[in-house]
């Protein structure tokens, strides 16, 4: 039985370790969101699915004025961890709790879009594709598992949404080396349906993980506005003074 | 200078402004100044794009300057505050966002025009004789410039922060001896930690920005002692016309103040894209990695330092074990080389072939270990830059009046020189290994081999008078 359970769990470690070894799940395009209404929904998906256990401790639950909500509406709906507007979005699950019960410290969202960017894609196509991923696995703790990080200690927070998903394995020639064969990931099993369809969920990550590229840095939106307004402004001021210079040096022979 | 006080009397109708200058001027030599350093400073007509660098570097030094002392208000040099003080200046503080990316591109800025600006040396010869010592002052400024880089970037006090210093500072552990106690005294603990954020604020804050404008001023002095250089190499003030001046030179003022002007316009321009659209620029400005909290527990995959430093990095990286034997025959080479084609007095022949024999003995896997050479390299191939004045033996000074093919030996140095760049931002694989070895061995025979190439060849007439194209 013993051996049984190390058997199956060696070939729980199969679907990532296929990936570890060639660089990596490969990583989704996540869909660009700038507007209002998908930045709220990530927000409330946010402070619903994350906040319980993870912090932002950068980010002040009043700069969601930045995506239009009043105070009272963010006082009504989104303030979870907090008794004033002006307070960080701090959790309440102590490190030294959240180490005993998962193994790790969920770490601190705040630029978490930030920190994950690499050259397999943007910060924001990495967190896409990892809160897609998640699988049923019964060797690990929490039962749950994940392509893009492989026997990851998070569960997945969202399973009511997406439902419970297995991945399917096919064996296939391996292009590295003729006659050999790989075990490769090929689809999705849903074993049990969500709340929401693939669809759905996909739009409903896709406002979660805009919302978080968007919490990561909230003042992208005046720097690339401000942006454009200094270049034209510098443009203007140097053709006046190429002008300007070359109506002195005309004088130089 | 010296005797009574002689005060200037302006008539009474005279504007308040010329007197009040002129008050000052007979207690201070401001005039004097500024026409000695700008205003009346005869510099050659002939100024190209390479030479608008030196006042970009300055104008990116004040920059530097005035968003440090801003940032210097919020940010809290605390192991445990820092990162999230850092976070408090991007959304907290008004406009600390901009202050923080004119900080951080300013830096990586920093490096590109300075490099920019050492190209024109090199290709110009502006640092021959009677200009060494301006060079010099330069390669110091070098130094500082890279330990200030260094010194600044622990202090956000993420992932890439803290192991970049921890693994720079372990580099001086590998000096025999004296090694392991050096790194500790730097560090102020074991490990990178508390002490040694501390210590390195104070350093980059305040110890080296004062050490930077005194090296630039005297930088200045140095220069306008002896007068500028230019693109053909020639020495304008062997030619001076009948007002005093040389005859091919123009005051700085008015046409290098407007030159310099249009210039810091478009340099702003391209400055101001990367800050307001691509502040990150692709992780190489602001390393993904130093998101993450600095965590001594965690070793990142891949640690790699900044982009500008990566050249010299990948000569440390290619000093492998296996690539001692190789150093040591070409110590043998240059050697012999020396003994059959220098015209060194003998007794110097018999001193280098000494030095060379320890050297090689040393590089024995027996005695010091290929870390220890790794370092020796790493800084030899910062400071050998210094060297130049004296190993440049052409007969000319501009790269114009040389021999073609010299175009050729400057371009396989700069091919090496980035490519040995790109290397260090690469993991180690043993291809890449072997490619910036070779890339080594071309950047040191580029300078150790310039006494003989630098004066081979079919050199062009130099003309007496600049060349100049009108406006």
């Amino acid at each position: 039985m013993k051996f049984t359970k190390k058997l199956i769990a060696l070939l729980a470690l199969v679907p990532g370790l296929v990936f570890a070894a060639e660089g990596g799940f490969p990583l989704d395009r996540a869909p660009e969101r700038h507007d209002m209404a998908s930045l709220q929904n990530g927000a409330k998906l946010f402070v619903n699915y994350c906040l319980n256990c993870h912090s932002a401790n950068a980010m002040r639950y009043n700069r969601l004025r930045d995506l239009g909500l009043s105070d009272d509406q963010i006082r009504n709906n989104l303030l979870f961890s907090a008794d004033k507007v002006g307070e960080m979005m701090t959790t309440a699950m102590r490190p030294a709790d959240a180490k005993a019960w998962f193994g790790a410290v969920p770490p601190d969202l705040s630029v978490i879009a930030r920190a994950k960017a690499s050259p397999a894609g943007s910060g924001a196509d990495y967190l896409y594709t990892y809160l897609r991923t998640f699988y049923k696995d019964d060797t690990r703790p929490t039962g749950w598992n994940n392509m893009v990080v492989p026997n990851v200690a998070m569960p997945h927070a969202m399973w009511q949404l997406q439902g419970i998903r297995t991945p399917k394995m096919e064996d296939a020639p391996d292009p590295h080396e003729a006659g050999k064969t790989i075990h490769r990931f090929a689809g999705w099993n849903q074993v049990a349906p969500g709340t929401m369809n693939a669809t759905e969920f996909d739009t409903a990550t896709a406002d979660l993980v805009a919302y978080l590229n968007w919490m990561a840095e909230p003042a992208q939106g005046t720097r690339k506005k401000l942006g454009v307004i200094v270049l034209i402004f510098l443009s203007i001021f140097a053709f006046l003074a190429w002008r300007l210079n070359e109506s002195y040096w005309k004088d130089v022979k | 200078m010296g005797g009574p006080f002689k005060e200037t009397k302006l008539p009474a109708s005279a504007p308040v402004g010329h007197k009040a200058l002129a008050w000052v001027d007979d207690r201070f030599p401001l005039s004097k100044l500024w026409n000695d350093q700008w205003g009346k400073y005869y510099a050659p007509k002939n100024f190209n794009i390479w030479y608008l660098f030196g006042s970009l570097a300055m104008l990116i030094l004040v920059m530097q300057i005035i968003t440090g002392i801003f940032l210097t208000m919020h940010y809290k040099p605390d192991a445990n505050l820092a990162f999230g003080s850092v976070e408090y200046i991007m959304r907290e503080v008004p406009w600390g966002w901009l202050v923080r990316y004119m900080h951080s591109t300013g830096a990586s800025m920093f490096f590109i025009v300075v490099y920019l600006h050492m190209t024109r040396g090199l290709i110009y010869g502006s640092y021959r004789k009677p200009r060494e010592l301006i060079w010099l002052f330069g390669f110091a400024i070098f130094l500082c410039l890279m330990a200030e880089a260094f010194f600044g970037y622990l202090l956000p006090w993420g992932q890439m922060s803290y192991w970049g210093a921890q693994v720079i500072v372990n580099l001086f552990g590998a000096i025999p001896v004296i090694g392991p106690d050096l790194s500790l005294w730097i560090r102020g603990d074991y490990v990178v930690s508390d002490a040694t954020l501390n210590r390195f604020f104070a350093f980059h804050v305040i110890a080296l920005p004062l050490v930077l404008l005194g090296l630039v001023a005297a930088h200045l002095i140095a220069l306008h002692e002896v007068g500028s250089s230019n693109p053909d190499g020639i020495e304008v003030k062997d030619n001076i016309g009948p007002d005093g001046h040389p005859v091919d030179a123009i005051p700085s003022h008015p046409y290098y103040s407007t030159k310099d002007f249009f210039g810091v316009s478009v340099f702003l321009l391209i400055f101001s894209a990367i800050v307001f659209f691509a502040p990150e620029m692709g992780g190489y400005f602001l390393e993904y990695n130093n998101f993450i909290p600095a965590d001594s527990m965690k070793t990142p995959p891949h640690i790699a330092p900044t982009w500008y430093f990566t050249p010299f990095y990948s000569v440390l990286r290619a000093t492998t074990a296996d690539f001692m034997y190789v150093l040591m025959a070409a110590i043998a080479l240059y050697v012999i080389f020396i003994w059959l084609k220098s015209r060194l007095a003998f007794r110097t022949k018999v001193i280098v072939a000494a030095i060379a024999l320890l050297l090689i003995i040393g590089m024995l896997p027996q005695v010091l270990e290929a870390k220890f050479w790794g370092v020796v390299l790493f800084g030899s191939s910062v400071v050998i830059i210094a060297l130049l004045p004296w190993l440049d033996h052409s007969p000319v000074k501009s790269i114009r009046y040389r021999p073609d093919w010299h175009k050729w030996v400057y371009a396989v140095f700069g091919i090496s020189f980035v490519a040995l760049g790109y290397l260090g931002t690469q993991l180690p694989t043993p291809a890449y290994t072997i490619i910036s070895q070779v890339c080594t061995l071309l950047y040191f025979s580029f300078f150790l081999l310039m006494p003989w190439w630098s004066a081979a060849g079919r050199f062009k007439p130099v003309p007496t008078r600049l060349t100049f194209t009108p406006h």
